[in-house]
């Protein structure tokens, strides 16, 4: 098992890529994903984030298996 | 289905009808529509094209949960969703909302919540193509 870490729209072309696999590390939280897995880059100040498709802060837990997502303010509509 | 997306142009209006024509007839009294279609301005810039890119599953999932919402705050008969996803040009429909209800109220209020909640939850986002071919992403919605 591991961590799946997807970037969306304007920011996954920012990182230069769709997805990332992490070993989950046993105490993670959803920012400390982003500082592993994007460490040349501080994570946005107006990322959202979802952790396996519902919407969670940077300190909200990540377990092994889970998805997290960063993505822009969303546009839709 | 309550909540559909469509990677092609999409009639909202025949939508409209076939999803009605399931609802059992005297059922309701209100029905209340949006319909969102492109523009070709923005931000005081002409605009040639547009791309809908979406999270496939997490959209759906959130448009299914604000039409579950509005359904049981409202008391409603019925809800509909659907959304484009993928290329887009300027005057095709990006989005349909619709509600069914016993009165109006509950109708045109419920119809602007599902709106309001798609904008600012359901992960959809949009790439425009201006006149002069330079791309760029919108960055936040317009006030309303």
């Amino acid at each position: 098992m591991s961590i799946t870490v997807r970037y969306f729209a304007s920011l996954r072309e920012r990182v230069g890529r769709a997805e990332d696999q992490l070993q989950a590390d046993g105490d993670d939280t959803a920012g400390g994903v982003w500082s592993r897995a994007v460490p040349e880059q501080a994570m946005p100040d107006r990322v959202l984030i979802a952790i396996n498709q519902e919407y969670a802060d940077a300190d909200h837990p990540v377990r092994d298996g889970d998805e997290v997502a960063f993505f822009p303010p969303v546009t839709g509509g | 289905m309550a909540v559909s997306l469509h990677p092609a142009a999409f009639d909202p209006w025949a939508t409209l009808t076939a999803h009605q024509a399931q609802l059992p007839p005297g059922s309701f009294g209100a029905t209340a529509v949006f319909v969102g279609t492109m523009r070709d301005f923005n931000e005081g810039d002409d605009v040639r094209a547009m791309t809908l890119e979406h999270y496939p599953g997490m959209t759906e999932k959130h448009l299914e949960g604000i039409v579950a919402e509005a359904r049981e705050r409202w008391g409603l008969d019925d809800c509909l969703i659907a959304h484009r996803v993928g290329p887009i040009e300027p005057g095709e429909p990006i989005v349909l909302t619709a509600v069914w209800s016993a009165h109006r109220k509950a109708a045109f209020e419920a119809c602007r919540y599902l709106m309001e909640e798609l904008k600012h939850r359901a992960p959809f986002w949009k790439r425009e193509t201006l006149k002069d071919g330079a791309d760029r992403w919108v960055e936040k919605n317009t006030e309303g």
